[in-house]
């Protein structure tokens, strides 16, 4: 995964939001914000959406780890 | 015989001497509950410890008060050290206690006290070395036994709260003799591990001593130690180890551990929307207020009717044309006036004028005008000019006469 930081863009993106309901912004720094805005809560989306589940058991032999998948009884 | 009579304090004190002189009795174990506790405010303790069928008066004086490490309570198991004497004032022997300490349960919950005691005045519990938990954590370790209940809730929770999380589960063994350094050994492979946001440590619920090993010091210490935040799960919600203390955030159950440690998806998508609906609604109104504006501009006479002025300009040029038209109009006419009556001034004065009458000009060959009779003889040739032509005639007869008007 990148660098991006959900909670980050997040706490970013409510700053855009408060910034542009209660800053008297220039129209054209209000378009670049939102700008921003939407990118930040397309990022966020992403992340949402993309992440994978996945349910693995770790052991460690030899030094080496070893991912075993594990059975969730819910399956 | 006669017995002496003794006095009360001579029985007392000869009572006192027995007692204390025996080797036995002067160096006491008593192991018992206790009741009746009251500690004083002399610093002195006084209580009864009592078993099924019998009771012992004891007294703990302040100086030994003073170095015990927990609180005696009412009903706890003890095992008192000291020894059996007589309080003389009120006729009653009663154990002397120098020391104590918990019996059975009793002694693993001073030993929990001490050590939490001895961290805590380390520092290691302090707010200051705790981590934050990342608030969307994409690996996560669940350091637990992976047959018990509690790894099922935590995968379950977590699979139900935030479906695409990724679990490492770090099998351990969570009590008996190899507890200890399985779960410090887990504590140290997940941080070699690759990219784990945050870990679980912890069980279900069970007896103080299935939990013991979350009391221990050494996993306190690798709890401590991890790089990686930690949250404890361990137990019940009225169970608190050492290891809660110590983890960077203790859940009070391992249920409780996964609603912390992932947040509700759906309340995420939910709240996102929100901040979308009003970024777009805000960026909406902000541009709505500017075309307001800006039509309040549009609607201002000068911008409505921007040539207007530039017409008005035309217009004045348009008039000023036309005058000057006129006014050239006028002296063009003027003038044809003029010249039409020098014209008619000069066709008056034309010889031609006397030819349309009916004259017409006579000139001989050498283009002289005839005046005179005097100047013709018989057979000359003589040109006549009318005004629309020329005759050429000879003369066949002359007279002269006086003066002829036709």
């Amino acid at each position: 995964m990148s660098d991006f930081n959900f909670e980050e863009a997040l706490i970013r993106l409510e700053e855009v939001v408060n910034k542009l309901e209660n800053e008297e912004l220039s129209l054209d720094e209000s378009l670049k914000i939102f700008e921003e805005g939407i990118n930040l809560y397309r990022l966020c989306s992403k992340e949402l959406n993309e992440a994978e589940k996945k349910i693995s058991l770790i052991i460690q032999e030899d030094g080496e780890f070893k991912k075993i998948p594990f059975k969730h009884e819910d399956e | 015989m006669q017995i002496r009579a003794l006095s009360v304090s001579e029985v007392n004190q000869y009572i006192k001497r027995i007692l204390t002189g025996d080797p036995i009795l002067a160096h006491i174990h008593v192991k018992g509950e206790i009741s009746n506790y009251n500690p004083h405010s002399s610093g002195h303790m006084y209580f009864t410890l009592k078993d099924k069928s019998g009771r012992i008066s004891c007294v703990m004086f302040r100086s030994n008060c003073e170095r015990l490490k927990f609180v005696p309570g009412e009903g706890m198991n003890l095992i008192c050290k000291g020894y059996i004497s007589i309080y003389e004032r009120g006729g009653q022997y009663q154990l002397y206690v120098n020391d104590m300490e918990p019996a059975g349960m009793g002694a693993l919950y001073m030993a929990y006290q001490q050590l939490k005691e001895r961290l805590e005045k380390e520092g290691i519990f302090d707010v200051k070395h705790k981590k934050p938990i990342p608030y969307i954590p994409k690996k996560i370790a669940v350091i637990t036994s992976p047959t018990g209940a509690a790894v099922r809730d935590i995968i379950s929770i977590i699979l139900r709260r935030f479906p695409g999380a990724e679990l490492y589960i770090f099998p351990v063994s969570v009590q008996g003799e190899i507890a200890v350094p399985s779960i410090i050994d887990a504590i140290k492979m997940c941080n070699d591990f690759s990219d784990i946001d945050v870990a679980i440590v912890g069980r279900g619920g069970g007896s103080i001593e299935e939990l013991w090993a979350f009391n221990e010091e050494e996993v306190a210490r690798a709890i401590f130690n991890s790089d990686i935040p930690i949250v404890s799960a361990v137990g019940h919600e009225t169970d608190f180890t050492i290891a809660d203390f110590v983890a960077d955030l203790r859940a009070a159950t391992p249920s409780a551990a996964a609603e912390l440690v992932v947040p509700n998806i759906i309340e995420i998508k939910e709240y996102m929307n929100s901040l979308e609906k009003r970024l777009l609604y805000s960026i909406d109104v902000k541009t709505n207020t500017l075309r307001q504006r800006l039509s309040l501009t549009e609607n201002n006479h000068f911008f409505k009717y921007p040539l207007n002025p530039i017409y008005e300009k035309q217009q004045y040029i348009d008039d000023l044309v036309q005058k000057l038209n006129k006014s050239l109009k006028t002296k063009k006419e003027f003038k044809e006036k003029h010249l039409m009556h020098i014209g008619e001034r000069l066709n008056a004065l034309s010889p031609l004028s006397i030819f349309s009458r009916g004259y017409s000009i006579v000139r001989d060959e050498n283009e002289k005008i005839i005046k005179s009779i005097e100047q013709v003889e018989k057979d000359q040739v003589l040109n006549i000019g009318l005004i629309d032509g020329k005759i050429d005639c000879k003369v066949i007869k002359y007279a002269k006469e006086a003066r002829t008007i036709v």
